[in-house]
């Protein structure tokens, strides 16, 4: 197995936030220049690029969905709202790299006939938003944005909008009523944004990851990227690796790596522990166990071992951590970003919090993860968004899995692990 | 009260926007730049500016939970407590800080002012676990004792620096300023990445490895 850093090669490199460090966009002035918008997106098809937000939707059909000479305004949003817990990988690249989304956005407006794009920016990351601002300045200074960009005639504006806290803005639609001055909520779809997005007009919705691969295809071509990953999957990606874990961090690999392949890499799990359970793609996504670790990591892959490859967000926890605690924290997540709208999720979540409660304090019995396994059932498929669907994942597959250590908790009337046992600083002592 | 440069600044990021409602979360980032809260006076300017009642207005700003309702310390410290950070010791850093600084309520603030505590969701820093921001800077890979001796030097105004981000945190109202959109021209302070962020890339190097 081989890494292949694309969107990660400049990380260590001096200033690679400005223009100097990062270089000339010569991706987008080979775009611009030289090919036409619809060559452009079916470039892009072509390539086979999945969207990196989560769905793994082909990007370039996507962008072929924008209605043409339809005398709206067409619009780009860049979904950097990343919030989705254990995915870590488009702040970092924002932080270092914030140039690239810059020329992805330029080559992918110019595609969809578009003038106007927005980076929608969770705004719990003061550093990343000023990167940000000041890489549009500075794109703007040397005529990479603005107006008639590298004389084609081609206009683009781009605005960095910062977001105030609230996970469910990550969801395309409730993305764009919080873009538009609105609570965060999901809205009916049909209409798609593609046909009615922001303000009613057409508009493409694409994650961070996803439009900074755009340079690199224009730049080095769809036989070279599809040199990498498989057939459904081609490309790099970001893997993000966190835990327990010896070297957790960004490791930018070939779509379809495994696991164990990954962990290899990164020095194997923390000294002295196994390997008990892992999310493939974020907490959405089913937990899966030593079981899985030769299952490749994309969008088969991981559909065939009954999860979702998600965002790729590889959470790590090793034999010292509770299953059941970890779910209990991450259903009071989705209870607490739950927006409200739909009955299953609102409730639902709030419910499945009491019932998790109980059963991690050992005051249960059978019959709640019964109920709490009901309660799944009429939220997922049931919900008017994702965020229910994913808010079941953690109890069905940790109960799937480990349905005995349930049954601990309430046999020892309490939970059997030692929560200092997990930290980071459990060797070295500092926990007074 | 709001000053007169919070109303034109206000007005300013209407006008980036193609209709004027977008520049609401905006606009209550910059309330909050002046007042250090979302104070009743702000959503009254929100509310007039943008043609709305305050009740829309208000609607919006309680959705939000970086919108806050009563004043913060000018620093404001999020420990993650989302489950990877938890497990990895947020929960015992937590635990720690409300101990240390006698905060007892989501959002609470010591007597003097300077510190406020909330226990934040998953802020995209998981390889860096635990993490605590401070005016969201990062701080990663903390301990109980490293982050009770990052509280004390807030409180006792030592400056201090984030792990990944500026060389120095600024108050909560100057971060609110960037937020809303005016940047402060601190953006090539501090590195590119962090040690997590180039595990891949260094292995990459060593073994040659190229896309
Ligand atoms: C609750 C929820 C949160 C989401 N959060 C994000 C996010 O933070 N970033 C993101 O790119 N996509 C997120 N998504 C997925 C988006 O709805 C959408 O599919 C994605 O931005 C499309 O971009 P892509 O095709 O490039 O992946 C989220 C979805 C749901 C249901
Ligand atoms: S599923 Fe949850 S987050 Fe989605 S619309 Fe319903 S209440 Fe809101
Ligand atoms: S869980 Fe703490 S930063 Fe992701």
């Amino acid at each position: 197995m081989k890494l292949t850093p694309v969107l990660s090669a400049n990380w260590g490199d001096d200033k690679p936030w400005t223009l100097d460090g990062y270089g000339e966009y010569d991706a987008a002035k080979k775009a611009l220049t030289t090919l036409d918008p619809d060559s452009i997106i079916s470039m892009v098809k072509d390539s086979g690029l999945r969207g990196r937000g989560g769905a793994g939707f082909p990007t370039g059909s996507k962008w072929g969905f924008i209605p043409q000479g339809d005398g709206k305004p067409h619009y780009l949003v860049v979904n950097a709202d990343e919030s989705e817990p254990g995915t870590c990988k488009d702040m970092p690249l924002l932080l270092a790299n914030p140039h690239v989304l810059l020329e992805g956005i330029v080559i992918t407006c110019f595609a969809i006939r578009s003038n106007q794009a927005f980076v929608y920016i969770r705004g719990e990351v003061l550093h990343i938003v000023r990167r940000l601002q000041a890489a549009v300045a500075e794109a703007y200074d040397k005529g990479l944005l603005g107006k008639d960009i590298f004389g084609t005639g081609f206009d683009l504006d781009v605005v960095i909008h910062a977001g105030a806290g609230a996970y469910i803005c990550g969801e395309e639609t409730a993305l764009l009523d919080s873009l538009e001055g609105y609570r965060g909520q999901p809205r009916l779809r049909p209409p798609f944004p593609a046909v009615a997005g922001l303000y009613a007009s057409p508009t493409v919705i694409n994650n961070v990851e996803s439009i900074a691969s755009v340079p690199a295809i224009i730049d080095r071509g769809v036989d070279w990227f599809k040199t990498m990953g498989s057939e459904k999957s081609p490309g790099f990606t970001l893997y993000s690796l966190s835990g327990h874990v010896t070297r957790p961090g960004q490791y930018e690999a070939p779509l379809g790596v495994t696991l164990r392949e990954l962990l290899e890499l990164a020095g194997g799990v923390r000294e002295g522990h196994e390997l008990k359970f892992w999310t493939p793609g974020g907490s959405s996504t089913p937990i899966l166990t030593a079981e899985h670790l030769d299952s490749p990591l994309d969008y088969e892959g991981m559909t065939a071992a009954g999860s979702m490859l998600g965002t790729k967000a590889l959470q790590i926890f090793d034999d010292t951590t509770c299953v059941v605690r970890a779910v209990l924290r991450w259903t009071e997540f989705y209870a607490h970003e739950s927006c409200g709208k739909c009955t299953p999720c609102r409730e639902g979540t709030y419910w499945m919090v009491q019932i998790l409660e109980r059963l991690e304090a050992g005051n249960a019995d059978e019959s709640d993860i019964d109920t709490l396994l009901d309660a799944c059932e009429n939220i997922m498929g049931r919900s008017f968004c994702a965020l229910g669907d994913g808010a079941t994942s953690p109890i069905t597959s940790s109960v799937q899995y480990f349905r005995d250590e349930y049954v601990a908790h309430w046999e020892r009337g309490g939970c059997p692990f030692d929560p200092a046992a997990s930290t980071l600083f459990a060797a070295a002592g500092a926990m007074s | 009260m709001l000053s007169d440069e919070t109303r034109e600044r206000a007005k300013e990021l209407i006008a980036r926007y193609p209709k004027p409602r977008s520049a609401l979360l905006p606009m209550l980032h910059l309330v909050q730049s002046d007042e250090g809260y979302v104070s009743p006076e702000g959503i009254a300017l929100c509310a007039e500016l943008l043609g709305l009642t305050k009740a829309e207005v208000s609607a919006v700003s309680t959705f939000y939970t970086m919108y806050k309702r009563k004043p913060v310390g000018d620093y404001h410290v999020g420990v993650c407590t989302n489950t990877l950070c938890a497990v990895m010791g947020g929960d015992a850093i937590y635990d720690a800080l409300k101990e240390h600084t006698g905060i007892t309520s989501q959002n609470g603030v010591t007597e003097d002012g300077k510190v406020s505590l909330e226990h934040i969701e998953c802020n995209a820093a998981c390889d860096f676990a635990p993490v605590v921001m401070v005016n969201w800077e990062f701080f990663d890979n903390q301990t109980p004792t490293s982050a009770k001796s990052l509280v004390d030097a807030l409180q006792s105004g030592q400056p201090v620096k984030p792990s990944r981000g500026a060389d120095s945190v600024c108050t909560w109202k100057e971060a609110e300023r960037v937020l809303a959109g005016f940047y402060d021209g601190r953006a090539d302070e501090g590195g590119a990445a962090g040690p997590a962020s180039l595990e891949g890339l260094k292995l990459a190097n060593e073994r040659g490895d190229k896309a």
